[in-house]
C-alpha cells in the first residue's frame, strides 16, 4: 500500500527559509534509508505559496483563480513523499524516524487497485490462466 | 509514553529484520542460527516495548538483545560452542554493545547484500531460494509465505529448515561472490526476485491480499538491490521491468475481475508514477553496461508504456528488441513473440513464414498458441479456409474450455 506523506507548512517554509545544514544532512540520510528499504517512490519539496502557488475555485461554470501567497501557513503543504509500505504501522514507524524537531506531517493512504480483493468466478480465473500463457500482447 | 500495539512493534521489527540477520551472521557464522536469534530478539521486544516504548534506535536494541541471547546460548550449549570453535571463529564478547548498525558500511560488502546472495545460493532449490528470500529479506512469516504460494504451512517450514541446513552443511560463505562467479550468482538472485514478482502478478484466485503484495515485496527487494549494486545493469533492468509491469496492475482487470489484454487496456488507468520510475531504471540499466535479458524485456515493456494509444505502439522497435533478446537469450517463445511483433509491424505476410518455421520447433508442436497465431495471420490475409483449419487445430490443443469455445467461434467466423 502507498501513503502520501505531507509535510505541513509553517512561517519559515512560507518565507522560503531553508532548513539548517544539519537537518538537510539528516534528511539526506533518512531519504537514503527509505530508498534502500525500497520504500521511497517519490519526494519533493514545494516552494512557498507566494512563488507559483495558485488556487482555483469552481462554481457552476465560473472559475475563480487566486494567486498565492495564502494565509494560514499550517494549512499548506510544504513538501511530500510517496512511500510504499506493507502496512499503516510501517508507515507510522518510518514517519517517526523523520528527523524533524517540530511541525507536523499528515499521512494519507493512496487509493489502490483493490479489485484483487473481490473473489473471482471460476470463469474469470480461467481467463487469467489463459492470459498467463499469452505471448507478447498479454503481458 | 504511549503504549505500543503489537502490530506497531512488529512493523518496527520488520524494518530492522533483514539488517539484523545480516549483522548477526558474521558473528554466529550460521544463517539459521542468526535467524533464530533475530526471532528471539523480536519476541523480547514484543514483551518489553509495550511498556517501555520503542527505543530510539530499535535496530541497535534488537542487535544487542540478539547478541546477549547468543552469549547465553553459547554458554549453555557445549555443542554450539564446539561448532563455533571448529569454524575457528573467536567471539569477542566485550565489543557486543559497541557495534553501531549505522556504521556498517554500505556498498559491495554490505551485509545485506551478502545475505541476499546467500538466500539465493545455487545449492538451494528454486522453491527454497524463494522461501528463504521472503523469510530472511522480506521478513514474511512461514504462514504468510505458505498463503502466498498456496502450499501448506508445514511444507514451507520444512523448506526453510532444510534450506538453512543445506547452507550450513555446504558451508556456504557469507560473502558477495567475487568477480568471476558474480554474473551467474547475480542471475540467480534476479531470477528469484522475478519469480516472486510473477507469483504475485499472475495471482488469480483471490480475496487474499498477500499474493498481489508479492509484487510489492519483489519490487522493494529489487530497489534495495539496485541501491546496493548500482553498477549492475541487469539489476536496474529487472527493476525497470517490474515497475513497468506493476504500472498496469489496475488496468488489466475489468469490473468483474476478468483479464484485459495489454492492447485493450484503458491507458489512463496505468500508474504513471511507476512507469516513470521504470523508465528511469531502464535508462540507468542502459547507461550501466551491455544489454541483458531483463533490460531488453524492460525495453519492450517500455515501448508499450510510452505509447499513448495501442495504435501508436512502435512495433518496429519491439521487433528490433526481440531480435536482441533472441540473440542473448534465445527460446522458441521469444521467437514466437517476435513473430507476433513482426505481424504488427510489417503485416501478416511477413510474419507467416516465421510462424511456419516455428511450427517445426519440437517445443512448440503441441502449443495451441502457435496455430492460434497462425490462424489469425491467415485470417488477416484472407486465406479463410486455412485459417479455419488452424483455429480448429488450436481448439483441439487447448485444455481450456473457454478458450476452446473462443477458438471454435473464430473458426466458424471463417466460413461466413
Amino acid at each position: 500500500m502507498r501513503f502520501l506523506v505531507m509535510v505541513k507548512g509553517n512561517d519559515e517554509s512560507e518565507a522560503g527559509v531553508l532548513p539548517e545544514p544539519e537537518l538537510f544532512e539528516e534528511m539526506g540520510r533518512f531519504n537514503e534509508e527509505l530508498v534502500q528499504a525500497g520504500v521511497l517512490l517519490e519526494a519533493a519539496g514545494l516552494l512557498p505559496s507566494g512563488q507559483g502557488g495558485v488556487r482555483l475555485s469552481y462554481s457552476g461554470r465560473d472559475r475563480t483563480v487566486t494567486d498565492g501567497p495564502f494565509t494560514e501557513a499550517k494549512e499548506l503543504v510544504a513538501g511530500f513523499w510517496i512511500w510504499q509500505v506493507r502496512s499503516k504501522d510501517e508507515a507510522i514507524a518510518w514517519a517517526k524516524r523523520i528527523p524533524f524537531e517540530g511541525g507536523e506531517v499528515e499521512l494519507r493512504r493512496i487509493a489502490e487497485a483493490e479489485d484483487f480483493g473481490e473473489a473471482m468466478s471460476p470463469q474469470v480465473e480461467e481467463q487469467w490462466e489463459r492470459l498467463r500463457r499469452q505471448p507478447n500482447v498479454g503481458q | 509514553m504511549a503504549s505500543e500495539t503489537k502490530q506497531a512493534i512488529e512493523a518496527v521489527c520488520r524494518i530492522e529484520w533483514a539488517r539484523l540477520i545480516a549483522g548477526l551472521v558474521p558473528i554466529v557464522r550460521d544463517v539459521g542460527l542468526a535467524e533464530e536469534l533475530a526471532q528471539d530478539a523480536v519476541v523480547i521486544a514484543l514483551e518489553r516495548w509495550p511498556e517501555s516504548g520503542v527505543p530510539e534506535k530499535p535496530g541497535a536494541w534488537l542487535m544487542a538483545t540478539a547478541k546477549h541471547r547468543a552469549i547465553d546460548l553459547f554458554r549453555r550449549n557445549e555443542r554450539l560452542r564446539v561448532k563455533v570453535e571448529e569454524l575457528g571463529h573467536a567471539l569477542e564478547w566485550q565489543d557486543i554493545d559497541d557495534i553501531d548498525l549505522d556504521a556498517i558500511d554500505h556498498g559491495i560488502d554490505d551485509p545485506l547484500l551478502r545475505l541476499i546472495f546467500v538466500a539465493c545460493h545455487p545449492v538451494l532449490s528454486a522453491e527454497a531460494r524463494i522461501a528463504l528470500t521472503l523469510r530472511l529479506l522480506g521478513g514474511l512469516s512461514t504462514e504468510e509465505i505458505a498463503r502466498a504460494f498456496l502450499v501448506p504451512v508445514p511444507t514451507v517450514a520444512q523448506r526453510i529448515v532444510r534450506a538453512k541446513r543445506s547452507l550450513t552443511v555446504a558451508r556456504v560463505p557469507f560473502e558477495v561472490p567475487g568477480k568471476s562467479e558474480r554474473p551467474e550468482r547475480l542471475t540467480s538472485v534476479l531470477d528469484v526476485l522475478y519469480l516472486i514478482f510473477n507469483e504475485g502478478y499472475t495471482a488469480t484466485a483471490g480475496d487474499d491480499w498477500i499474493r498481489p503484495s508479492l509484487c510489492e515485496e519483489a519490487l522493494r527487494l529489487g530497489r534495495t538491490l539496485a541501491e546496493l549494486m548500482p553498477d549492475e545493469p541487469e539489476v536496474h533492468g529487472l527493476v525497470a521491468l517490474m515497475e513497468i509491469q506493476a504500472s498496469r496492475l489496475r488496468a488489466r482487470t475489468g469490473a468483474s475481475g476478468e483479464p484485459i489484454l495489454l492492447l485493450d487496456q484503458d491507458r489512463s488507468r496505468w500508474d504513471y508514477l511507476l512507469i516513470r520510475r521504470g523508465l528511469a531504471a531502464l535508462a540507468r540499466a542502459r547507461a550501466a553496461g551491455p544489454l541483458g535479458p531483463y533490460t531488453v524485456q524492460a525495453a519492450i515493456a517500455a515501448c508499450h508504456a510510452v505509447a499513448r494509444t495501442a495504435e501508436e505502439t512502435d512495433w518496429e522497435q519491439i521487433v528490433a528488441l526481440y531480435d536482441v533478446l533472441n540473440e542473448i537469450a534465445p527460446s522458441p517463445i521469444v521467437a514466437l513473440n517476435r513473430a507476433v511483433a513482426v505481424g504488427m509491424a510489417f503485416g501478416p505476410a511477413e510474419a507467416l513464414p516465421l510462424v511456419d518455421d516455428l511450427g517445426r520447433e519440437p517445443a512448440l508442436t503441441a502449443y495451441h498458441l502457435l496455430p492460434s497465431i497462425r490462424g489469425d495471420l491467415l485470417h488477416k490475409l484472407g486465406r479463410r479456409d486455412e485459417a479455419r483449419a488452424d483455429f480448429e487445430r488450436a481448439a483441439s490443443l487447448t485444455q481450456n474450455a473457454r478458450e476452446r469455445a473462443f477458438l471454435l467461434e473464430r473458426a466458424r467466423a471463417c466460413l461466413s
